[in-house]
């Protein structure tokens, strides 16, 4: 990391602190915002959280690690998360992971080579009533067929 | 839990009647609860543990200890109460109302054996390849509870790969059973932070920053992790097979110097109540081991007190009456290595601050590998030093690069108590019955002031000592007394003591006059002095003094890594509480109040090794090359 990023990235969480305060009870909101800006919270990053607000650094990546939409390390600009919970899969998940695979070329856990996109499981949506579901960036889609998931993909694609 | 109306959450209970207060000491008066159908009155606020514990119930715990915060996360210590819907936690429930509490139902025995029974299933590894074999509290619960096959089956294969990085904590997760001890010991009780759980469910596992190896991360390697876990998955780096090696080997002139905490401790290991000093019958143990020679870290104790003594006092005369602003002030003791890799990593900026003083056990390495081994004349490429210490960061301190001054790696092996006892029992020796013996000359027996840097506030004692006479030319006695200076002992956190030094200053004696040329600025003076114990205190001194508080007035400073000082120490038998850790302070206390010399610059031995050694006296060239160190600017961030 260059060191103009570096104190880019310190000026940019410092202005975080300001904002929600430099108690720890402010670390998750910081980290989404850090998360939402740069895609990851990168290992610099996280120790400056850590000193800004005054805890450990090993406390931050505790957090990061315990919650699915924090990452350490950069992932595609989209990131498509098909729930797989027991409903969306009675109502025929596999199929539509099947159509994604192939669309993309990837396998879930995966990153596309041009960085465009990253394909995750997830957890219940709450969608139980509309499955499939999936969630693209921060957008849901429910009543997912192959066709339409691939006609989604290649939308942001 | 007869029927469902009991099962329901206790919102419609009737108003709890609290007695009035009997005591204005406790707060907010007594509660009168039922446990298993006996009325007892307990103080508001006391947990459901602390009140069958008084009343001599027994509750299994796992993830309790004394020194640490409720965590309340491995739910063994389970009871029903009357009324709740579910089991409740004893140690994290906090009696407030009266309860009705049965500790011992088919309910919570089903629960507590299911609980042991689960974590069984994902402890992989064997009790008979482990270092904690018979002091390991999962393994004397699954005795307990009579676990005599593994209901929810057990792991096959190693999960984690063991992280033996670190030349003093080895951390196999494959034991771990997530109690969380070691984080709350490490972010809470050290204020360290390398350690916390990351992943969540069955992926939660202990790791550090990164999941790197712990020689990458902050750690400081006091070892107070490896005291407080239950099981075997964190351990120190045992070098006793080397050592063996050593021992069996007739080239090897093998030499061992021992601290007084082990000494202090060791007894424990063999089923002594804490408390005993076994100093003189390790002594005879480790000749029979094959020991060449067994010498007493307490002289070189005495010559830290020296050498730091003499380094403070010219530190003083540069900053205060030559006013050299390169001079820092406060002076901070550098016995502990804990401490001193806590301020390369924390507080980089502070490092002039440091004494340049080696600790006792580095000062030794260098003497035995020099003036041991002319007087001998054996070639110190033969000789193996080892260290028995109640610390598992003196095993990184003796690999630190820096540590070759003699020409060879000073001190080759540090070894904590815990091995020392082992050692002990592998050759067939039951220590308490060992006769006893005196050290092996040319170091002899040393004083008392040595004695008691095991304890918290004991440096500061033995340099109090012998400045006071070193500076007024009275004695001690005169000044403290029976020589205790009793305001630097005890457990509190942080200590401050100020000394005033009156109007009688010298005669100054003649190993340390050629030191400064006038000593008279040092009439009427104050000497401000801090005593701290545990990182989390000595973080709070050090960010006092960066606010310009009341320590950075201080001439001088005591820092201990681990709570209670060296006895301790992350070397140290296990289990440790505030009880045991006084009753090992009280064994050295006691042991130095029985000797005779009980000053440092008393100790004859280290006059003479002065004249016939190190010429050019304290903090002269010769001692600068072997006595005194550097330190690194590490900084706490991780690339």
């Amino acid at each position: 990391m260059l060191v103009l990023e570096k104190n880019a990235l310190t000026a940019e969480i410092e202005i975080l602190v300001e904002k929600y305060g430099n108690d720890r009870s402010a670390l998750l909101s910081i980290l989404q915002e850090i998360q939402k800006n740069h895609n990851h919270v990168s290992d610099f990053a996280q120790q400056e959280i850590a000193r800004l607000l005054d805890i450990h650094p090993v406390e931050v990546f505790s957090v990061i690690s315990f919650y699915a939409f924090l990452n350490t390390k950069p992932k595609g600009r989209n990131i498509v998360r098909l729930c797989q919970t027991i409903t969306c899969d009675l109502m025929g998940k596999e199929a539509v992971a099947k159509a994604i695979e192939r669309e993309l070329g990837i396998e879930f856990g995966d990153t596309t080579k041009d960085k465009k996109c990253t394909l995750e499981y997830a957890n219940c949506l709450g969608m139980c009533d509309q499955g499939p579901a999936m969630i693209v960036n921060d957008k849901v889609y429910s009543h997912l067929t192959p066709e339409k998931a691939v006609e989604i993909l290649n939308e942001i694609k | 839990m007869e029927n469902k109306k009991s099962q329901r959450a206790p919102v419609s209970q009737k108003p709890h009647v609290v007695e009035k207060p009997t005591r204005v000491g406790t707060i907010g008066g007594k509660v009168s609860i039922e446990i298993n159908e006996k009325k007892v009155s307990v103080p508001l606020g006391t947990t459901i543990l602390e009140a069958c514990r008084d009343n001599h119930i027994h509750i299994p715990t796992l993830c309790h200890h004394d020194d640490l915060c409720i965590a309340g996360v491995c739910r063994l210590c389970l009871v029903e109460v009357e009324g709740m819907r579910t089991l409740q936690a004893s140690c994290a429930f906090p009696i407030t109302s009266s309860l009705k509490i049965k500790t011992s139902t088919p309910m919570v025995r089903k629960a507590r054996r299911h609980i042991i029974d689960l974590m069984l299933s994902e402890h992989y590894g064997e009790c008979y390849s482990c270092v904690r074999n018979n002091n390991c509290e999962l393994q004397s619960l699954a005795k307990e509870y009579g676990v005599d096959h593994y209901t929810f089956g057990h792991v096959k294969e190693s999960i984690y790969p063991v992280d033996n990085s670190s030349y003093s904590v080895i951390r196999d997760m494959d034991k771990c059973i997530l109690c969380k001890r070691c984080v709350r010991t490490c972010i809470d009780l050290q204020e360290v932070g390398v350690l916390e759980a990351i992943n969540r469910g069955d992926k939660t596992k202990i790791a550090t920053f990164r999941d790197k190896p712990l020689a990458d991360v902050v750690c400081i390697n006091c070892g107070q992790c490896i005291n407080r876990c239950p099981t075997g998955a964190l351990h120190a780096n045992d070098p006793s097979d080397d050592i063996w090696n050593a021992i069996d080997d007739p080239d090897k002139h093998v030499v061992i110097q021992t601290a007084p905490s082990p000494r202090a401790a060791i007894g424990e290991e063999f089923g002594l109540e804490p408390g005993h000093s076994m100093t003189q019958e390790m002594n005879t143990a480790l000749r029979r081991i094959g020991f060449d020679a067994v010498f007493d870290t307490n002289f070189t104790a005495d010559l830290t007190i020296i050498e730091e003594g003499t380094e403070l006092i010219s530190r003083l005369f540069k900053a205060l009456v030559e006013k050299d602003e390169s001079v820092k002030l406060p002076q901070f003791t550098s016995c502990s290595p804990g401490w001193v890799k806590y301020i390369e990593h924390f507080y980089p900026d502070y490092l002039d601050n440091l004494s340049s003083a080696k600790s006792p056990q580095q000062m030794f390495g260098a003497l035995i590998k020099t003036f041991y081994a002319q007087k001998i004349k054996i070639d110190p490429e033969n000789i193996v030093s080892v260290a028995v210490m109640p610390c598992s960061a003196k095993k990184f301190e003796c690999n630190r690069p820096e540590m070759w001054d003699s020409g060879f790696k000073d001190v080759d092996y540090g070894l904590t108590t815990r091995e020392m006892a082992k050692m002990i029992k592998e050759a067939g020796i039951h220590l308490p019955e060992m006769p006893k013996s005196h050290f092996d000359s040319p170091f002899g027996d040393a004083s008392g002031a040595g004695l008691i840097f095991g304890a918290t506030g004991g440096v500061m004692e033995a340099a109090i000592r012998t400045v006071v006479e070193f500076v007024t030319g009275s004695k001690t006695e005169d000044v403290f007394e029976n020589a205790n200076v009793q305001q630097v002992r005890g457990f509190e956190g942080i200590k401050y003591f100020e000394i005033p030094i009156g109007d009688k200053v010298g005669p100054v004696p003649e190993l340390i006059q050629h030191l400064i040329p006038n000593w008279d600025w040092l009439k009427g003076a104050v000497l401000k002095v801090a005593v701290c114990h545990g990182t989390a205190n000595a973080k709070k001194v050090m960010d006092d003094i960066k606010a310009g508080g009341k320590f950075s007035e201080c001439h001088f400073i005591e820092f201990m890594a681990c709570p209670g000082g060296c006895l301790g120490g992350g070397g140290q038998p296990i289990p440790t509480n505030e009880e045991i850790r006084m009753k090992r302070a009280q064994a050295i206390y006691a042991e130095d109040e029985s000797l005779e010399i009980r000053k440092s610059h008393e100790n004859s031995h280290v006059i003479k090794l002065y004249e016939e050694f190190l010429k050019d006296g304290p903090s002269g060239h010769l001692s600068h090359k072997l006595l005194h160190t550097g330190y690194t600017k590490r900084g706490k961030y991780i690339a």
